[in-house]
């Protein structure tokens, strides 16, 4: 949004009647209300309630707030929380190390045929159906015929079992995070490069060989805010991850995919105890707040 | 001319990146032309004999056809939607001034934050008991929670671009508001509203969880489909990946149309 137009949303105000805007937001708020507000609700509700459809001759009785007891003492839960802690501190080093490299070849000149065309292949990733990339997953992790295994043969060391050992699921979705994500680290830098200008890179160019201090001193500082948004939104990315791992691996061999979404999915339609999975969503919508106030608060300073 | 080192690394990086973006893409693509035999053959085979047996068998299994059907008339009725109802809402942040118009804001942005289980949770029980389980309107609906805020995300910044002297014209005409917002902002947005209406349709087309959870037999959408054929011993790997691909073409199509606003559109415009 160019800064040139900061002011206008001011100065068409005179004049308009004050419940204009009421009749254009209307629909839209309430929409959202119902179908987001209401269900949150809901599900406040029966978090405070016994309420395993499995079971429905028990009742779904109110009983304050045992879920939530019995959630903060499941020591699953905060497995869960954990391989999503670690996934993320994981991959997001690795997509922010590569995001960068990529971005630093796309921003040097020359090669406009080949850059252009790397730029737009980075696309692919990011649109490709979450679902599917775990199909691939299936396919290129495959014990028996992978293409991962066969490239480990070819350099001599053996294949393993990928999908069906903990260390390799892992591993494995670990490694399809970064391929889809990366591309928008990479993206994310790239506009924050762009952003130096031109007069100054070449002043600094001139000064300096080092490419690294060039890094440093010139390029760094219009890359925090991209970094700051990649830090926030891939930490609630990785809490909303489901789609790939559920079909990868489902959480397994064991827990050791078991992200927290997959986790709270299992309790509520594999064990029907929507009460539990309630109180647990309602535990990770806290932290999703939290995450996107965090987001608004750093992110969004000149809004307010 | 010379080819220093520097020259060939930078060229030698950027194939890198795109053998990296294509790899598992193209792979996917050249499995759905392979017969079972060469995708479980090894060391893999690199040249083969393409083969449309795999999409023969994808376009004659009516679950397919109808889960992409499915597909398409909910991304589409959710999209429509999502722009009708966020525009109109777009136009009043880009131009008024109200109290609570900045937690207006912040609320759309969080939604780009929450995870679909909170709400796949309570919607699954509401939708149980209203007999709206298994039905196009229930996951229509549902998925205006993340469409919605990024059409209006869109809108608002694409509408705030307009010179407000157009408008100032018009009201001296005599138009009203709703007139102002229909002969100028629609026409003049229009870049914007479809740059969001295309985001709207990537992001329903792809989802899996509510799709999972809230549909049975009926209204199964395409990824559900596809991560169905996930079970038994002998996997129909080529008919799996003639599936996916089928999925995936039509939202890289549109995405790499979108390509350039890709950035905007994921971070919900923080970093510019």
């Amino acid at each position: 949004m160019p800064e040139t137009t900061a002011p206008p949303s001011r100065v068409p105000n005179r004049g308009y009647r004050q419940w204009t805007p009421f009749w254009f937001l209307a629909p839209a708020v309430l929409t959202l209300l119902l179908i987001g507000i209401y269900p949150t609700i809901f599900a406040l509700v029966t978090s405070f309630r016994r309420y395993n459809i499995a079971r429905p001759r028990e009742g779904f009785p109110f009983v304050g707030l045992e879920n939530y007891v019995s959630v903060l003492s499941d020591g699953t839960f905060w497995a869960s929380l954990g391989t999503t802690a670690r996934f993320y501190i994981t991959v997001l080093p690795i997509q922010i190390m590569l995001g960068l490299v990529i971005a630093l070849l796309l921003h040097k000149t020359g090669m406009g045929f080949l850059k252009a065309l790397a730029r737009v292949t980075l696309v692919v990733p990011l649109a490709t159906t979450y679902a599917v990339v775990g199909l691939i997953g299936r396919l290129i992790f495959n014990r028996d015929f992978g293409v991962a295994n066969q490239f480990l043969d070819m350099i001599g060391i053996g294949g393993f079992d990928w999908l069906g050992s903990p260390s390799g699921a892992f591993a494995a979705i670990a490694i399809m995070d970064i391929w889809q994500w990366t591309p928008f680290c990479a993206l994310i830098f790239l506009a924050g490069l762009s952003m130096v200008p031109g007069e100054i890179e070449e002043a600094a160019r001139l000064e300096t060989s080092s490419k690294w201090a060039l890094l440093k001193h010139v390029q760094l500082p219009y890359l925090l805010p991209g970094l700051t948004a990649l830090l926030i939104l891939r930490s609630a990315d990785v809490l909303k991850l489901f789609d790939m791992v559920f079909v990868m691996t489902r959480g397994g061999p064991g827990s050791a995919t078991d992200l927290v979404s997959i986790y709270i999915q299992r309790v509520g339609f594999r064990i029907f105890d929507l009460g539990t999975a309630s109180a647990q969503a309602i535990l990770l919508l806290v932290l999703t707040i939290l995450i996107s106030r965090l987001y608004i608060r750093i992110l969004y300073k000149e809004v307010q | 001319m010379r080819l220093s080192t520097s020259t060939l690394l930078h060229a030698l990086g950027l194939a890198t990146v795109v053998a990296f973006s294509l790899f598992p893409f193209y792979w996917m693509v050249a499995a759905s032309f392979k017969t079972q035999a060469d995708i479980l053959a090894s060391p893999p085979v690199l040249f083969f004999t393409p083969t449309l047996e795999n999409y023969r068998a994808v376009f004659a299994d009516a679950k397919v056809f109808g889960a992409v059907g499915n597909s398409l008339l909910i991304a589409s009725a959710t999209t429509a939607l999502a722009v009708l109802l966020g525009a109109p809402a777009a136009f009043a942040l880009a131009r008024y001034e109200f109290r609570g118009k900045s937690d207006l804001w912040f609320w759309f942005i969080s939604n780009r934050m929450m995870s679909p289980i909170v709400l796949a949770l309570p919607v699954y029980l509401l939708a149980l008991q209203t007999g709206l389980l298994d039905t196009h309107l229930v996951l229509i609906l549902i998925y205006l929670t993340f469409n919605l805020p990024i059409v209006v995300w869109i809108c608002t910044d694409q509408f705030k671009s307009i010179p407000p002297d157009l408008e100032q014209a018009a009201r001296l005409d005599g138009a009203d508001q709703f007139t102002i917002f229909r002969k100028i902002y629609l026409p003049l947005g229009a870049p914007g509203i479809a740059v969001s209406a295309i985001f709207s349709f990537i992001f329903s087309w792809n989802e899996l969880l509510y799709a999972l959870v809230l549909t049975r037999r009926n209204v199964q959408t395409a990824p559900v489909v596809a991560t169905s054929y996930m079970s038994g011993y002998e996997l129909p790997w080529g008919k799996i990946m003639a599936t996916g691909t089928v999925i995936v073409l039509p939202v890289t199509i549109f995405a790499l149309i979108v390509s350039r606003h890709m950035v905007r559109g994921l971070t919900m415009g923080a970093t510019k």
